[in-house]
């Protein structure tokens, strides 16, 4: 079944902006409404095309009518986010993760016309620990279940799908774990962390990480907005990058923090406005987190296209990273350095 | 004789990291003749070329002409390698297994205990497959896990494929900061199925110490004395991968560190399973770490196959612990066999 009326959440960002630009390109879908609490900028509305915007805050029942008057039959929930909007705060996005998603689940249970949802969850629902597998499936969950923020905000909004499926079980529903994003034009808390000239990290600890070109994240929501593939699946890109070879692939200078020291250096750089970095995803500092993508690209029938290297690489050159230390540079002191060796040999 | 080590290989920089890189403690002097093995310069048939691609530039300066002396190419690996972790230019693979560190780093490293301190002498490394998973199985001992990096440092010098041993540890390595991170980055993962079945499936030698901390922790008048091993976890990994049981019996790790006392106030202070007292910890301090040189043996036995059970063999109870008694066994018998061979502790 392919949707004739498509619902996006959280079109003010970059994936749900996207996301409705890339359906509203299909002639084959009648409409594709956008959904966020503010507009989206000017140019991504410019993007957007025909999808149309319709102000409206998911946790208002109001949705419930725009779903009903219009009768979408496919909704994709790309609102969660990690990232607080503007000076709200946590406490805000709790309540657009959690209740906003309440609220949009019970306007789909009362609507028939819908017959596929798709939610862009996050792979955080695994948690982050030293007592963790190494590569987490999707049959898996976290040792420890996250005491707050995002991961929390995830775990209940799955919770919450789950409950709608068992509802609602006509509804194919499409829940995706993604690994964090980066590319060259999106926004996420990590893509901020490696702009910063001096990256903190923990001492004695280095992270994996997985990560996800934001291209082909759009692609994936894509994919699953437009077929049924109902299930959960995890979703990241190949390879792992460790923490600080990311930071030195960069050009940043890791700068070690005690453990006594986080609370503080969190706080330095959240007021400072270089990253709000929440206490939960510190412990993704720690240990970081890979996840298994075998069900992705068989069932889902999804290979990203960019591994996890190129897709760093990727926002580095996007971004215009400057590296601290230029890579010529050190290549340059190395010849000399062999230039000196094999005179002292010649003689 | 630097000239003998050396094979020239197509994308991988002129100097074998093993012997001659500039990190080696040693500094790159002639292998002592006793020694069993030459070390016929690692091919690393296991790193794929692409992952050096910035190799070829310092060949070009370093000259790869003949009469380069070793220093010199030495230097020029290590410069490479330095260029390399500025650059970020290496990979790890989804357990943090970081095989560029773990050649010229890490295991490099290691070498002095193993040839010098303990003189390790590894018997039947050809009963190891030289491709494709297998478990191999120990007994462990020593207060400190030494054992497992002395197993896994040879493991890697006296294979003929220098296959990596990719060891199973309990969550409290992985929880420590730094020795986590250098578990990982040399290769060893959390002891729990998923990662032992997803390491055996991938056609790693993964190794496991069953008896955990009540084999690692007993004390010095129990030594040779196998614990219980496990609840047969790793004999059920093995069946469901059908990977092929390597029984692996190391002699001379019990008396590094002769634990005659345990504090366990203190230990439960700091969060560990045991606060050992030696006859130099705590008495000396910081000297009391420095482990005793003892001769070490090292044996693999005969690979124990696990794939003609059949299907549903993992979940049959019986067949697990007859498998763990056999394991336990072999390993016990070879022990024994070891010890009477022995004549001192300390000369072998």
């Amino acid at each position: 079944m392919a949707p004739k009326v498509v619902l996006v959440t959280g079109v003010s960002r970059f994936l749900g902006g996207h996301l409705a630009a890339r359906l509203a390109a299909d002639p084959a879908i009648d409409r594709v409404l956008g959904v966020d609490t503010v507009p989206p900028s000017r140019d991504l509305q410019r993007r957007m095309g025909r999808a149309e915007f319709v102000r409206a805050d998911i946790r208002n029942p109001l949705i419930a009518k725009i779903i009903a008057s219009t009768s979408v039959d496919t909704v994709v929930h790309a609102s969660i986010t990690a990232t607080p909007q503007g000076s709200s705060g946590r406490a805000a996005m709790k309540e657009m993760n959690v209740i906003g998603t309440m609220q949009l689940l019970a306007a789909c249970q009362q609507a028939p016309t819908v017959r596929r949802l798709v939610v862009k969850s996050t792979s955080a629902v695994y948690g982050a620990s030293s007592r963790d597998p190494a590569v987490f499936t999707e049959d898996m969950g976290p040792k420890d279940l996250p005491s707050s923020g995002y991961a929390k905000d995830a775990v209940e909004v799955e919770g919450y799908v789950r409950g709608f499926s068992r509802r609602r079980p006509d509804v194919a529903v499409t829940t995706l774990r993604f690994t964090n994003f980066v590319g060259p034009r999106i926004d996420t808390v990590l893509t901020r962390y490696f702009a910063m000239p001096v990256v903190p990290v923990m001492v004695g600890y280095d992270a994996r990480v997985q990560l996800l070109h934001s291209e082909d994240a759009l692609a994936v929501l894509e994919r699953a907005a437009r077929h049924h593939l109902p299930g959960t699946y995890n979703v990241g890109a190949d390879g792992v990058l460790m923490l600080s070879q990311a930071i030195r692939r960069a050009g940043r200078i890791a700068l070690p923090v005690p453990p006594v020291a986080v609370p503080a250096v969190a706080r330095l750089v959240r007021s400072a406005g270089l990253v709000d970095f929440p206490p939960d995803q510190l412990r993704f500092l720690h240990f970081g987190r890979i996840v298994d993508t075998t069900l992705l690209k068989q069932e889902f029938g999804f290979t990203p296209r960019w591994t996890t290297q190129q897709a760093f690489d990727d926002y580095v050159t996007g971004r215009g990273l400057r590296p601290l230390v230029d890579p010529d540079r050190v290549s340059a002191v190395e010849r000399g350095i062999l230039d000196v060796a094999g005179k002292l040999r010649a003689r | 004789m630097p000239d003998a080590r050396v094979i020239p290989l197509p994308g991988l920089g002129p100097a074998t990291p093993d012997e001659s890189s500039g990190t080696e403690p040693e500094g790159g002097t002639a292998p002592s003749p006793e020694r069993g093995h030459s070390e016929p310069a690692h091919p690393e048939p296991e790193r794929p070329e692409a992952e050096h691609p910035e190799a070829e530039r310092p060949r070009s300066v370093a000259g790869d002409e003949p009469g380069t002396p070793g220093w010199e190419r030495a230097l020029a690996g290590a410069l490479a390698f330095v260029r390399r972790r500025l650059a970020g230019e290496y990979q790890v693979d989804e357990f943090g297994f970081d095989p560029d560190l773990t050649d010229n780093v890490l295991l490099p490293a290691l070498r002095p205990l193993y040839e010098n301190w303990f003189r390790v002498d590894v018997i039947g490394v050809h009963n190891l497959p030289s491709q494709g998973g297998a478990l191999v199985v120990a007994n462990h001992s020593g207060t400190l896990p030494l054992d497992a990096l002395m197993t896994a440092y040879g493991v890697h010098a006296e294979h003929p494929a220098h296959r990596y041993l990719r060891m199973l540890g309990a969550d409290l390595v992985f929880r420590l900061p730094v020795v986590g991170v250098l578990a990982r980055k040399s290769g060893q993962t959390l002891a729990c199925h998923p990662d032992a079945e997803r390491l055996l499936r991938s056609g790693e030698l993964v190794g496991v110490w069953p008896e955990g901390f009540k084999g690692v922790g007993k004390p010095f008048r129990d030594r040779y004395k196998l614990q219980r091993f496990g609840r047969g976890g790793f004999v059920s990994a093995a069946l469901r991968t059908g990977a092929p049981i390597v029984p692996c019996a190391i002699v001379g790790a019990e008396e590094i560190y002769p634990k005659i006392g345990d504090i366990k106030a203190l230990a439960r202070l700091l969060g560990l399973p045991y606060f050992p007292v030696t006859p130099t910890f705590p008495l000396l301090g910081p000297l009391g770490a420095v482990p005793l040189p003892s001769k070490w043996y090292i044996e693999f036995g005969e690979p124990i196959p696990t794939d003609g059970f059949g299907e549903g063999a993992a979940d049959d109870p019986m067949l697990v612990f007859n498998l763990t008694d056999q394991v336990r066994e072999t390993i016990q018998q070879t022990l024994y066999r070891l010890l009477t061979q022995r004549r001192n502790v300390f000369l072998g």
